[in-house]
């Protein structure tokens, strides 16, 4: 009785199913229970994986409901390539879509955050700009264009993230208070590190990724967000390394 | 001697170990570390950041050998072609002393699994996993070795002893052999086979690397001995004892220790390469 990978792997992520015939012990009986080394191999490795991805999730659920919505996850969006260190992209999705969480709506963006420090921690080393790169006459400024590193990460929410994030992972930090917050994920050296943006940083840098000049772009963000400050936001994407060049186009 | 071994594109026939970050700073601050390293490809293949810097460091003091854990080399279905440009990538740039994979499938239907499964021993295994090395020769452009796996059950359909089938596939492809001394041990405690009849049958010649780990203990439905390759804990005593008996007949190889869950000190894992090095040092060479 030959045992096709098709039958195999059915029957490996569905315990209810009976293991394929043709799976013996050394005496021809059915495998049985050695069967299930392999079930217990698979479930555990990838529920691990979601662990290490997603810690701060795992803490605000607890491990028992972090391993059953892992079970439920993994089944409706399985690994589709080895490189397990980029697996749970669609999580904060399917977070945002089970209705017994809807009452902790801040979830999905904490989940957005977490895969986003794992993004930085892998991505592309960079040089950054000079520290004086800025360092030219105001009107000048406003007319440069910016180039972020490829370890940079923007995530805006309707929620207090970055506190909740804080709370969840150092000691002492304050309580979350309600409110929308922006988070600017920097990587100087090798280490991601979140930080908190001021009020429409978010639009502002996200402005600067389409290639407005500093002006324009401060000029779109302050229209919605009067109260937004340009240093402060210049200062964390220094400060982080975020900023790999700038252009200034002089006038002829 | 390191340089000689780089060049030569080969592992010392000496002690390794399996590189984990937590040990970096110690294996550089140590006068004498381990022969060489050997790294999981998979955990190497983003796009930058630490885990490629201190590759880059180590590669520069230390013979590597990458070992893939996800090719799913005898697959049913075609080798992930993204897959293969990322590992031809990696050895390119790296250009390690040495390239392992498993005689195991991982993915099926674009479905990766994360664990090495088994595979019946038959002449349709036997051509799929010949066309799958070739191509990966071929991509990487140079020698692989494929390991033999750690077995918790059997094929009725099976036509093919493991140490057959391997000496058929490295006669066929050209490809190397990794000896993994635990798992010929826990496969012959679960099917009920002798260790040393399994090393005596095997292709020795054509072992580039021997590898070593714990394995944890269970029962089988009938309350038999079920032994589990977990690389979590020390190497046992009866796993020393038939590494001496294969490297009575094969003579000094790099020996490889594996310990990848529950990962000790570093005093931990360097008291087994010690302990391994005993073993090579009572082989003539």
């Amino acid at each position: 009785m030959s045992v096709s990978q098709t039958t195999f792997h059915t029957a490996l992520l569905d315990p209810s199913q009976a293991v394929p015939d043709g799976l013996v012990d050394a005496s021809e009986h059915p495998a049985g229970r050695r069967f299930s080394v392999y079930r217990n191999n698979v479930a555990v490795s990838l529920t691990e994986a979601m662990y290490q991805a997603f810690p701060v999730i795992t803490k605000l659920l607890g491990t028992q409901n972090m391993d059953g919505l892992s079970g439920i996850f993994l089944r409706q969006h399985p690994p589709t390539s080895p490189m397990m260190m980029f697996y749970g992209e669609a999580f904060p999705e399917f977070l945002a879509g089970m209705p017994q969480l809807s009452h902790l709506g801040y979830l999905p963006d904490i989940a957005r955050l977490e895969l986003a420090l794992r993004q930085s921690y892998h991505a592309a080393d960079s040089t950054p700009a000079p520290a004086d790169a800025l360092a030219v006459a105001p009107d000048e400024v406003m007319q440069a264009t910016l180039e972020f590193a490829p370890s940079m990460r923007v995530i805006r929410s309707e929620w207090p993230i970055y506190s909740i994030w804080r709370f969840n992972t150092q000691e002492n930090a304050p309580k979350p208070q309600a409110g929308a917050e922006g988070v600017l994920v920097t990587r100087p050296e090798y280490d991601p590190a979140p930080h908190l943006l001021p009020a429409g940083g978010a639009d502002w840098i996200a402005e600067m990724m389409a290639g407005q000049t500093i002006g324009q772009a401060y000029e779109n963000t302050s229209a919605t967000t009067p109260e937004f400050d340009l240093g402060a936001t210049l200062a964390l994407l220094l400060q982080g390394g975020a900023l790999t060049s700038v252009t200034i186009e002089r006038l002829a | 001697m390191l340089d000689n071994a780089i060049r030569s594109n080969r592992l010392p026939a000496a002690p390794g170990v399996g590189y984990k970050p937590q040990h970096f700073q110690q294996i550089l601050d140590h006068a004498h570390p381990v022969a060489w390293l050997e790294i999981h490809a998979e955990n190497y293949m983003g796009d930058g950041g630490r885990p490629l810097a201190q590759l880059r460091h180590l590669s520069e003091q230390f013979p590597i050998s990458v070992h893939g854990v996800g090719l799913s080399i005898g697959g049913e279905t075609p080798l992930d072609p993204d897959h293969l440009a990322r590992l031809k990538h990696l050895v390119g740039w790296l250009n390690p002393a040495s390239f392992s994979e498993h005689l195991a499938w991982s993915t099926h239907d674009s479905h990766f699994l994360n664990d090495l499964l088994p595979l019946p021993y038959t002449d349709a295994t036997l051509d799929r996993v010949c066309q799958h090395i070739d191509q990966v020769q071929e991509v990487i452009g140079r020698q692989m070795l494929l390991e033999n796996p750690s077995s918790y059950l059997a094929f009725e359909e099976s036509t093919w002893s493991e140490p057959d089938f391997l000496r058929e596939i490295a006669r066929l492809t050209g490809c190397g052999l990794l000896l993994d001394v635990n798992n010929v041990f826990v496969s012959a405690t679960n099917l009920d086979f002798s260790p040393q009849g399994y090393i005596d049958a095997y292709p020795l010649d054509k072992v580039g690397e021997i590898h070593l780990g714990g394995h944890d203990e269970d029962e089988d439905d009938h309350g038999r001995p079920l032994l589990i390759d977990s690389h979590g804990r020390e190497v046992v005593d009866p796993v020393w004892t038939l590494l001496d008996y294969a490297l009575d007949q094969s003579g000094p190889k790099p020996i490889l220790i594996e310990w990848d869950t529950d990962v000790p000190d570093w005093p931990v894992l360097r008291a087994e390469a010690d302990r391994a090095q005993a073993a090579l040092d009572r082989v003539p060479a």
